[in-house]
């Protein structure tokens, strides 16, 4: 038996970051996550001003000592409402796929472990799911519930339920296989504890990989809804949102919709490299690279 | 391929089924009376019930159900509850230029995909596959409207080479093809990011198969093995994300319609969502979901064309 798979191995996430760190590109990716998720944080100590406070003044102004990006239509700071901005999209990006990590993680467990007809029903519906188009789709289930912050994040984790349930399933099927799972059954345990306490610890880093990619996904999603119209309420400071007040005075002043873009991008290509760094160093094909 | 193509054909039934059930109950969850939000708020209360009457609102849901059911198998997709025009009427109308639009930007894809990700699998880890790779990685970070927003400061405002929103003349076919280009690029290079990434992995995966070493054995010269016995073999992976990619390529089709305020079934979609004509949001999301089914579905057969193995699983 391969060593690496018996029960006594490092935890998911200290293997992960092993792999992780090995790679520099999606050491990089991390680091720039990282810091991203700092500034989110402390958005109310790092940022020059009130983001919705107006100085009616500099109304479009270009960037000066005291406004490092300039000012938008309202005269609010672009530099601080970027920083608040990174609150918006991390927050929303990572709750709704922590939601869709744990919806569509446990359907994917339930329908690989029993298999059958749960399988066959609960992978029925996921390819229901998977024959929407995401962004119509949460467009139209926030259209319907309501652009509230809440209605946003089930709208984008509804999106991503479907391929954390098939991620998971895939690995449960394999795991199920083997004799520690045969030993707890032996031993009386009840499935809810085998698939918690024995399958979830030996799919996880798959799933996180997923999350990772995912997270980009979700954050565009995110963006492209408040691009749209229907993100987090104004005045609140959101990227997207940014991006689509701007839209219609970038002629006069390109600065407001090209900084918050830069910060999606940036944002983008970080969880970009994290997640395929992290998804090549899991996958068994490449780790001999 | 004929059993194949029919049992493929019979699973996606099913689907459609629940992809309609999903469709209907998503829109009856809308809080909000339809009949308020078509006459306003100041309606009288028979007016009200003359119209729910019409609408078939006044109905158990079961019977809403069935009825609307119905109708999408009879092909009536609904009425505008803004215009009081059938929904498909509407669809025709600007069908055309979202699939000039997809359509151009799958071919740029494809040609421009391909190459680079056999390149890049070819030369793996030389500089041409790093740069290759960091291209892809940052077309797929791009989401379609910044990229949109981004062409169109560069080449329609910067420099003027391309018509800015809304000043081209469609009747033109030349002014009509220089208003696709920049549209068509955006949506393209995020195809090709997309392709080249699969055709990549996908190569690399089948090179290191025995039939590979074996042509290379027996003299095969390096481009024919490349060319014709490992991209082949690696095409299916390729037809797979090309399939599974329509749904992204539909959202940033609606985002890049936006952005160049194209007529097309996106700009179609951001119109009733600002006028709450969840009719016609109904109506677009079945028809998007048909479209997605029928690709799956023409995904898998292109595999038992492909590939002889599929067909006799």
């Amino acid at each position: 038996m391969n060593p690496a798979t018996t029960l006594r191995e490092p935890g998911w996430f200290a293997r992960l970051m092993r792999l992780c760190w090995r790679r520099k590109a999606a050491s990089a990716g991390a680091l720039i996550t990282l810091l991203m998720i700092l500034i989110a944080v402390f958005a109310p100590w790092i940022a020059p001003h009130d983001p919705n406070e107006q100085d009616i003044l500099s109304r479009m102004a270009g960037p000066s000592a005291e406004f490092l990006l300039g000012n938008d239509t309202y005269g609010r700071d672009i530099l601080s409402r970027i920083i608040w901005g990174a609150r918006i999209s991390l927050f929303i990006g990572v709750t709704s796929i922590a939601l869709a990590m744990v919806v569509g993680g446990v359907l994917g467990i339930l329908a690989g472990y029993y298999g059958g007809k749960t399988d066959r029903i609960i992978m029925a519906f996921m390819d229901m799911l998977l024959s929407f188009p995401s962004l119509v789709m949460g467009l139209i289930v926030v259209a319907v519930l309501g652009p509230t912050t809440l209605n946003l994040i089930i709208a984008i984790a509804f999106t991503a339920i479907a391929p954390f349930a098939r991620i998971s399933r895939a690995p449960t099927l394999a795991v199920k296989q083997r004799d520690f799972i045969e030993a707890g059954r032996a031993l009386g345990y009840s499935d809810l504890r085998i698939m918690a306490l024995h399958v979830l610890p030996n799919i996880m880093d798959e799933i996180m990989v997923l999350a990772s990619l995912w997270l980009a996904t979700a954050i565009r999603t995110e963006a492209s809804l408040s691009f749209i119209g229907l993100g987090v309420r104004p005045p609140t400071a959101s990227w997207g949102g940014m991006i689509r007040d701007g839209f219609e005075s970038m002629l006069d002043a390109p600065g407001l919709v090209i900084y918050p873009s830069i910060a999606i991008l940036i944002i983008m290509v970080a969880l970009n490299l994290l997640g395929d760094g992290l998804r090549d160093a899991t996958d068994p094909k490449l780790r001999h690279e | 391929m004929f059993f194949y193509s029919l049992k493929r054909l019979l699973v996606a039934i099913p689907t459609l089924l629940g992809v309609l059930t999903i469709v209907f109950f998503l829109v009856r969850v809308a809080p909000g009376d339809p009949a308020i939000v078509i006459l306003g708020e100041s309606a009288s209360q028979e007016a009200l019930m003359q119209l729910r009457q019409q609408l078939g609102l006044d109905q158990p849901l079961w019977n809403q159900y069935i009825d609307f059911l119905s109708a999408i198998l009879q092909g009536d997709f609904g009425r505008s509850m803004i215009s009081n025009q059938p929904v498909l009427t509407e669809v025709w109308r600007v069908l055309p230029w979202t699939i000039e639009l997809t359509a151009a930007s799958i071919v740029i894809g494809i040609v421009f995909g391909i190459p680079l990700g056999v390149l890049a699998a070819r030369y793996r880890n030389t500089w041409i596959d790093f740069s290759i790779r960091f291209f892809s990685l940052l077309g797929l970070s791009f989401p379609a409207f910044i990229s949109a927003i981004l062409l169109l400061l560069a080449f329609s405002i910067q420099l003027p080479w391309f018509p800015v929103i809304g000043e081209a003349s469609y009747a033109d076919p030349m002014k009509r093809l220089m208003a696709l280009v920049l549209p068509a690029l955006n949506l393209g290079l995020i195809m090709v990011a997309y392709i080249t990434r699969v055709t990549r992995s996908s190569m690399l995966t089948v090179i290191s198969e025995d039939y590979i070493r074996t042509a290379r054995a027996k003299g095969v010269p390096a481009r024919m093995v490349v060319w014709r016995h490992t991209l082949r073999n690696a095409l299916i992976p390729i037809v797979t994300v090309i399939g599974l990619y329509l749904g992204v390529l539909i959202g940033n089709s609606v985002l890049t319609e936006m952005v160049f305020n194209r007529p097309g079934l996106g700009k179609l979609i951001v119109i009733a969502l600002s006028a709450r004509d969840y009719t016609t949001l109904q109506a677009m999301l079945v028809i998007y979901a048909f479209v997605i089914v029928l690709a799956n579905l023409i995904t898998d057969l292109l595999y038992g064309v492909i590939d002889p193995k599929v067909r006799h699983q």
